[in-house]
């Protein structure tokens, strides 16, 4: 199976302090790491573990820039077998829309039975997937937590639906999925293995050579456009039971059930 | 010799005892060289291990370990039985090999041993072997009737080994028996003819002799012919038996000793032979089968006596977590006998983790020592489960809740992900900036002294309070000094010991770049992991020391005065693994506090050298073992134990082991840890009032 997985590269949410800049529009980024968005690294471990089952190779695409190929060679070193950049200035400030053109285009220069995303990107907002679904048309399903390749052509997939439960779907192929983070436990990637492949070409595609619609693809063409960040006041600070053990115990049990936790 | 034949003359039948024997001698000798030659299989096709190197330090050490048996009797029973069979089997050695001969050889006497030195030496192997025969009787004794825990074989590990071991123990018994009998029966026919002989007092001879006194000399030669050939029987098959179960060290052991690893505190090298620099040509790394070990490793395998003293001192052991010392060794000389047959071709292999061994047991050590500490013949544990890890992690298998440390140690150089810019923020706290200022030092600002901070007392909160007392204690010794601050990364002690070579060699490089660069003279630091991977793990950096060799310096020669201690309060002194066992330094820490006036300290009964690990440290912290209670919740329960009510230690990670081990205890308000910097720091007689 031809997998293709779509991967971002964002602000690691774990390794940095995120504070607005000056002018209130963008967050600080001059000491912020970057790393592959979580969910698509979950992505890329699916991806790898459904080859191991059934044969295959997994690509891995970002748009994006220069910087970004670091993502792509994290992934090649987990085993994804390419990487791919998809890297031009028209690009630049695309909206969720202008993202799913670009991978709509380089899509269909190639011959892929499975697309995957991560479920949303730690900085975005969750529409990629089905946009490129949509223009790809084909079929989509997502938040999915299982992937089961049948036989008939088809897979079977689970879906996460509201308060623990999930929704098992047939889905035609090819189709896209977007994937839950927990799906799988992703393998660790060390620095041996990047640097490894650390000089293998990473092939950078841009506009003319994807042919993306002009009219969907850059800042000009974004309907959708950041204005403003809100980043909320800090809150009262953790509520301390302070008696015995048991007392604790009684509380905790009150409030969680308060809070619905408990059914 | 008159009065009896020499065994070489004895009739089996129409068989001349000479041809049986020889028969014997040839036939157990060739299938003891065919089984050890089958056993050394598996080393030829073994990593390599450079264990060649200073021959007279390796000879000190099997003097002191092998010969002079130095471990034993820390387990005082156990330990006085194998001293006494040991220098028994060692006196015995010559007479066995002479009473060998004598089967082939007419009254063979060994060369040295005629006359009156022979008469000695028989004295005393009648002495020898009637010990040893003693010996077994309490051994086999102590197996079946009271058997100590540490034998036990917990059901996860497969069948126990008593049978085994009796068994063992009886061959060796009835070695012994038949000896002394096939001497005492050729003495009860001598003295027949009037030759005079003298046994030991109560040896066995001696008693068997005297039961013979009145037996008929054709019955005499029967026992003599048949004790014969029950010792030459006993002989052969225990020789050939050994190799295939834990007797094998009485072979093993003197090469085990031997090629011993020599410099504690340090880690193997990825691959022997190959300079770190040219570890990309290394195509895997780590031991993922079981030919990744190295020759010494397997030879560690064969020699493990299976006491039980490893894991009977295993702090993961005893809190339950799916990992003994003694099953690693064990399980793999299972593996190594079942892969590596007497015959037929050795089996392929197969990855060791996932069949033999799990992830958690591989994941579960903390690498404190105590199982090296206290192994008789030396066997290693930590280069063995650190080679387990880089397996694993070059296979991309690490545990969730370790990957993104290691990651965050990648991309920010600390395991939390803080901001490097933050790491002199601890400074920073105003009343201790008003009165103690630290430098950052670099290649501009240099200064004599580092203070080599290390992550966990830069960025954790409660930590940060021994790296204040540990510059107040720096500034008041009279110390230049300074710290890298944004330019220091972790030490990467953990990252090494957990198996992420490449990403500790980066760290390391990036520290010794930074210490190079900065030109200080010595570096001082307060965590006893930084300390063991300055000195050991990094090259070419100026002199390391703990605070707590600083401070005990400092009390000595008065740079530090320590007044009285008001408030009561019994003290324990707990050992960090890295400052104790991987680093020997046990006294200092509990003179300084012997120093304090007033100050009350109980010895915990692990203690120095059997100090018990409170959980491990660096990225230990974060891992999600599987276990029954908490290292630190034993520990604090053996301080309470020993009657105190402050544990002192010298360690960041020992005060939060142990600092979250008395909440869940349960002994907040009745017990309190503190760093030994931190207790200094508290009791140090202020500038002012010591010139008033």
């Amino acid at each position: 199976m031809e997998i293709l997985v779509c991967a971002r590269r964002v602000p690691d949410t774990s390794e940095n302090e995120i504070h607005l800049n000056d002018a209130g529009n963008d967050i600080e980024r001059d000491d912020l790491v970057y790393s592959i968005n979580e969910a698509d690294n979950y992505a890329v471990e699916e991806a790898l573990q459904i080859v191991s089952r059934v044969g295959g190779s997994v690509s891995v695409v970002t748009v994006g820039s220069e910087e970004d190929e670091e993502i792509l060679r994290r992934e090649m070193a987990m085993g994804a077998s390419h990487g791919v950049l998809l890297s031009d200035d028209a690009f630049a400030g695309s909206d969720g829309r202008g993202i799913a053109a670009v991978l709509k285009a380089f899509v269909q220069k190639g011959h892929y039975d499975l697309i995957l995303t991560g479920v949303q990107a730690e900085d975005g907002g969750a529409q990629v997937g089905g946009m490129l679904a949509a223009m790809l048309d084909y079929p989509f399903a997502s938040l999915v937590t299982a992937i089961e390749v049948r036989d008939n052509g088809k897979l079977k997939v689970s879906r996460e639906i509201e308060g623990g439960n999930k929704e098992i779907s047939e889905i035609d192929l090819p189709c896209v999925l977007s994937i839950q983070t927990g799906i799988n436990e992703p393998r660790y990637v060390g620095m041996r293995g990047i640097r490894q492949v650390a000089s293998v070409p990473i092939p950078k595609f841009g506009s003319a050579d994807l042919g993306a619609d002009a009219g969907l693809v850059g800042e000009a063409s974004a309907k959708v456009k950041r204005v403003d960040y809100f980043v909320p006041a800090l809150g009262k600070g953790a509520e301390i039971l302070q008696g015995s053990r048991e007392e604790n115990i009684a509380k905790l049990i009150e409030l969680v059930a308060a809070k619905g936790g408990l059914n | 010799m008159e009065g009896m034949q020499s065994p070489a003359d004895v009739m089996f039948g129409l068989v001349p005892g000479r041809l049986v024997f020889l028969l014997l001698h040839v036939l157990g000798v060739t299938c003891f060289a065919y089984i050890v030659a089958r056993r050394l299989t598996p080393l030829v096709h073994a990593q390599k291990d450079l264990r060649w190197d200073r021959p007279w330090v390796r000879c000190g050490k099997v003097l002191k370990f092998w010969l002079g048996q130095w471990r034993h009797p820390r387990y005082p029973l156990a330990g006085t039985i194998h001293i006494l069979v040991f220098s028994g089997f060692l006196l015995l050695a010559t007479r066995a090999f002479s009473v060998l001969i004598e089967g082939v050889a007419n009254g063979f006497v060994m060369p040295g041993l005629s006359g009156q030195t022979g008469h000695i030496y028989n004295i005393i192997t009648d002495c020898a072997s009637t010990v040893v025969f003693a010996c077994m009787v309490v051994a086999i004794v102590r197996r079946l009737v009271f058997r100590p825990a540490r034998y036990e074989v917990p059901a996860r590990y497969g069948k126990g080994h008593k049978a085994d071991a009796v068994f063992l123990l009886a061959l060796i018994a009835i070695l012994m028996v038949a000896d002394s009998l096939f001497e005492a029966a050729r003495a009860a026919a001598q003295t027949r003819t009037g030759l005079p002989e003298h046994f030991a007092l109560f040896s066995l001879p001696w008693l068997f002799s005297a039961g013979l006194a009145s037996t008929s000399l054709v019955t005499l030669s029967k026992i003599y012919g048949a004790a014969y050939l029950l010792h030459e029987l006993t002989f052969y098959f225990l020789l050939c038996y050994r190799p295939f179960g834990i007797q094998f060290h009485v072979e093993t052991s003197l090469f085990t000793v031997f090629f011993a690893k020599l410099d504690r505190g340090t880690v193997k090298p990825v691959r022997w032979g190959i300079a770190e620099d040219k570890l990309e040509q290394v195509k895997s790394f780590g031991v993922k089968t079981f030919e990744d070990f190295t020759w010494k490793h397997m030879l560690d395998f064969y020699s493990c006596a299976d006491c039980g003293r490893c894991s009977d001192n295993c702090p993961a052991n005893a809190v339950g977590r799916p990992l003994s010392p003694r099953f690693l060794t064990n399980k793999a000389r299972e593996y190594a006998f079942q892969h590596y047959p007497m015959f037929g071709r050795p089996g392929n292999g197969k990855a060791l983790v996932g069949e033999l061994y799990s992830e958690d047991e591989v994941w579960s050590c903390t690498t404190c020592g105590a199982c090296e500490e206290e192994c008789p013949l030396l066997v290693e544990y930590i280069d063995k489960v650190v080679e387990l890890r880089r397996g694993l992690i070059d296979d991309g298998n690490v545990p969730q809740s370790l990957q993104k440390p290691l990651k965050a140690l990648e991309s920010r150089g600390n395991p939390y992900g803080k901001l490097e810019k933050k790491k002199a923020d601890w400074t920073t706290v105003r009343e201790f900036q008003e009165n103690c200022k630290v430098r950052i030092v670099d290649a501009k600002n240099g200064a004599d002294t580092l203070y080599f901070v290390d992550s966990i007392t830069s960025f954790d909160d409660r930590m940060q309070s021994i790296g204040r007392a540990t510059a107040r204690i720096l500034k008041r010794t009279g110390s230049n000094f300074g710290i890298l601050g944004a330019a220091e990364r972790d030490s990467g002690h953990e990252v090494r010991r957990f198996g992420e070579e490449t990403l500790f060699q980066a760290l390391r490089e990036h520290n010794s770049d930074a210490i190079k660069a900065s030109g200080v003279k010595r570096i001082v630091t307060s965590d006893p992991h930084a300390y063991n991977a300055l000195k050991h793990d990094y090259k070419g950096m100026p002199p390391v020391e703990h605070i707590s060799e600083v401070i005990a310096q400092a009390v000595k020669s008065g740079k530090i005065q320590l007044q009285p201690i008001t408030n009561g309060g019994v003290y324990t002194y707990h050992d960090p693994c890295y400052l104790g066992r991987h680093n020997q330094i046990y006294d200092g820490p509990r003179e300084v506090l012997d120093a304090i006036p007033g100050l009350k300290r109980v010895e915990m009964s692990r203690c120095r050298d059997r100090s018990f690990c409170c959980g491990g440290g660096g990225l230990m912290l974060f891992y999600e073992p599987k276990e029954d209670e908490r290292m630190g919740v034993k520990r604090v329960q053996m301080a309470a134990e020993a009657g105190a009510n402050v544990i002192v230690t010298a360690c960041p990670f020992c005060m939060t082991n142990i600092e979250d081990a008395i909440k869940v205890a349960g002994l907040e308000g009745k017990m309190t840890a503190i760093d030994l910097a931190e207790l200094v720091d508290r009791q140090m007689v202020s500038e002012s009032s010591r010139q008033a």
